[in-house]
């Protein structure tokens, strides 16, 4: 990693990191949610911008890590015994036993992680092992996300249904109402932001994330050269979803609830605008890019809410077809970088990588 | 009522529901088929054919409404889908996900639209005196057993358009020409064929037809911002289980994805047959992963 990047990213943290000493609390819950988001905008940069993989159903994802750990926080506040608030009203007698586990803090934590990431493989390896893929996988995920929330609102007496999870008062001993908790939440996310950060860079540095990016350019000639594309995709994938599943357990602590209208076709949707305003194979600029849109969406929702969807529908028609890489590729642009050219290997001399790779794509080999 | 009654009166529903579907489903298919491009969109242009259906009738005379509503949202949907390819999904070629979430966008500004000017409650458009009321069966075995008129009526109505889209390019010039770039892009290039004209008549005409399926669709249901939302989903499903640009795949497959919501919703609600509906989906590409017709081909790059 060049040296500049480096201090950019660290002045970036360091900012981030004191930012409770100069904005308001208000400004702060926000942020402290739009953070935890990002964690999920991560993953999608790196499904999508750098493995060629659109998903539409990150939603799903998002809601089980969220439920996951609602669930527990649930459990957590009743005494011995007692049956939550909306299980009561729906006339159950006993906890179902999908809700069991959750009692355990260890197994819900692990939850989070793992629920969403075996799903995501699982269903990554269904639809890849079958060589489908490009917008099949885009409707089917979108379909999959329909089908949860459908589902999640139907079964009201097991998961609270349209109104989902919320009313949790602690979490692990700390009171949530309480500011000084607030703060700590913050800087957890804050913590867990960066590791992610840094866990998908380095990911994407490996042999394996030359892998993925190649396989998003031209796939079966990766099979050529004698690699199976489905382990590194169906990986990518439970990255990704892992990723989707803490964002929604720290947005679920954020905003205090959890519900099947945020974990929708919409928000997901939404989720990938986010990656593209911000250049989609860009990590800090998925980062940049849902602060952005979140804040954008505050702003203008505040002043005229009728606006945001005509917003949001012009962002994804601008950003596709003016902006295909974003602000990062509007920076890169503005700001071009010597260590990001090819060195002369038949191809056109100092054009940036995407600008050459769309060089070579021009030229496709035959097709028999 | 008897129980094959109540069985036969389920499988209507599901054949009811498999129509309406497969009008939806039609425009998607072509397009897909032929520029292997998805458009988000079409769900909107139900809609959009669903409150042209309610203007037309507004202003028509008496008697006349609803043909004239069959035509106005036809070449409504159809003018606006030209536009649409024109100037946006044009510039799009060759870069299928970036064209899903560019329609997206217009998807959701549509929806939008029509909330900021028909209001977030929907409209209804009332049927014709003619198609008002219902066959019933009398006796026998299936007693009790209702047909609604309106219902037959979308029913025939989308056998119709089927067999005249199937005609259309069985069997006339232009159709022709859909086929010979749907074959081979570069080969019918080469020989003269204006590729982009073809798209742009082939993307016309899907958006057209799903216009006409808003508007058969608003005479049993009212027209909402997000009617479209509510059956693209399922139109998409439609298109993954038939097969790419198959007019006997699709009309097969909205067929099953039909009576299969009916039939499952025998025995459950409708949320649990919508997820045994996407799991059969996704188990059914596990072996037939190009649909239930796939055009063979030896090429390599293939969506």
């Amino acid at each position: 990693m060049p040296r500049k990047e480096t201090l950019a990213y660290a002045a970036a943290l360091i900012a981030l990191a004191l930012a409770p000493a100069y904005i308001s609390p208000y400004e702060l819950s926000l942020l402290g949610r739009f953070l935890a988001m990002s964690i999920l905008a991560l993953g999608v940069a790196l499904v999508w911008g750098n493995g060629g993989i659109l998903s539409l159903g990150q939603g799903l994802f998002f809601g089980l890590g969220g439920y996951a750990l609602a669930m527990h926080l649930k459990l957590a506040a009743l005494d011995p015994g007692d049956l939550p608030d909306f299980m009561q009203w729906s006339g159950l007698d006993h906890l179902p036993w999908l809700w069991v586990p959750f009692r355990s803090s260890a197994f819900s934590l692990a939850a989070v992680l793992v629920v969403p990431a075996a799903v995501a493989g699982a269903l990554a390896w269904l639809v890849f092992h079958r060589r489908v893929g490009g917008v099949y996988f885009a409707i089917i995920t979108q379909a999959l996300v329909l089908a949860f929330t459908t589902f999640v609102i139907s079964q009201q007496p097991y998961t609270g249904g349209f109104n989902g999870l919320t009313d949790f008062g602690q979490v692990f001993g700390f009171d949530l109402g309480d500011p000084e908790t607030q703060l700590g939440l913050y800087w957890v996310t804050l913590a867990i932001l960066a590791i992610a950060f840094t866990f998908v860079r380095w990911l994407l540095a490996t042999q394996f994330g030359k892998l993925l990016r190649a396989m998003r350019d031209g796939e079966n000639r990766v099979r050529f050269l004698g690699y199976d594309p489905v382990p590194y995709k169906v990986f990518a994938f439970a990255v990704a979803g892992g990723l989707a599943g803490i964002a929604g357990a720290l947005f679920t602590l954020h905003v205090g609830v959890i519900s099947p209208a945020m974990a929708g076709v919409v928000p997901s949707i939404e989720m990938i605008v986010w990656v593209a305003v911000g250049g989609r194979e860009s990590l800090a600029g998925a980062i940049a890019g849902t602060l952005l849109v979140n804040f954008g969406k505050d702003w203008i929702s505040s002043l005229m809410p009728e606006l945001w969807l005509y917003a949001m529908g012009a962002m994804f028609v601008l950003v596709v077809t003016v902006l295909p890489e974003g602000l990062a590729g509007f920076l890169r642009y503005l700001m071009p970088d010597e260590t990001r050219t090819i060195q002369p290997k038949g191809v056109a001399i100092g054009v940036p990588v995407s600008a050459a790779a769309k060089v070579i794509e021009k030229k496709p080999g035959p097709t028999f | 009522m008897s129980e094959y009654g109540l069985l036969a009166g389920q499988l209507f529903n599901g054949i009811s529901v498999g129509s309406i579907l497969l009008l939806a489903a039609l425009g998607l298919a072509l397009s897909f088929g032929l520029m292997k491009v998805i458009n988000m969109a079409h769900g909107e242009m139900l809609m959009m054919g669903g409150y042209f259906a309610y203007l037309t009738i507004q202003v028509a005379p008496r008697g006349t409404g609803f043909v004239l509503a069959l035509i106005v949202s036809f070449a409504g949907a159809a003018f606006f889908g030209a536009f649409l390819e024109l100037v946006l999904i044009r510039r799009l070629y060759g870069r299928p996900l970036d064209t899903l979430l560019a329609t997206w966008g217009v998807s959701l500004i549509l929806q939008q639209a029509a909330r900021s000017l028909f209001g977030p409650i929907g409209v209804e458009v009332t049927a014709p005196a003619w198609l008002a009321g219902s066959l019933t069966v009398g006796s026998g075995p299936l007693v009790g057993f209702s047909l609604s008129l309106v219902r037959l009526f979308i029913i025939a109505l989308s056998a119709l358009v089927l067999a005249g889209v199937a005609m259309f390019i069985a069997r006339t010039r232009v159709g022709l020409l859909v086929r010979a770039v749907h074959q081979d892009r570069d080969m019918a290039e080469a020989l003269g064929v204006n590729t982009r004209l073809v798209d742009l008549v082939v993307f016309a005409l899907g958006t057209g037809v799903a216009g006409l399926a808003g508007s058969a669709l608003a005479l049993i249901s009212s027209v909402t911002p997000t009617v479209g939302q509510s059956y693209i989903v399922y139109a998409f499903l439609v298109v993954i289980v038939g097969g790419l640009g198959s007019l006997t795949g699709t009309a097969l497959a909205a067929l099953m994805v039909g009576l299969f919501s009916a039939g499952a919703q025998i025995f459950t609600s409708v949320s649990t047959s919508d997820v045994l509906l996407l799991i059969s989906v996704i188990a059914f590409i596990q072996f037939r992963p190009r649909g239930i017709v796939s055009v063979r081909s030896r090429a390599l790059e293939e969506a």
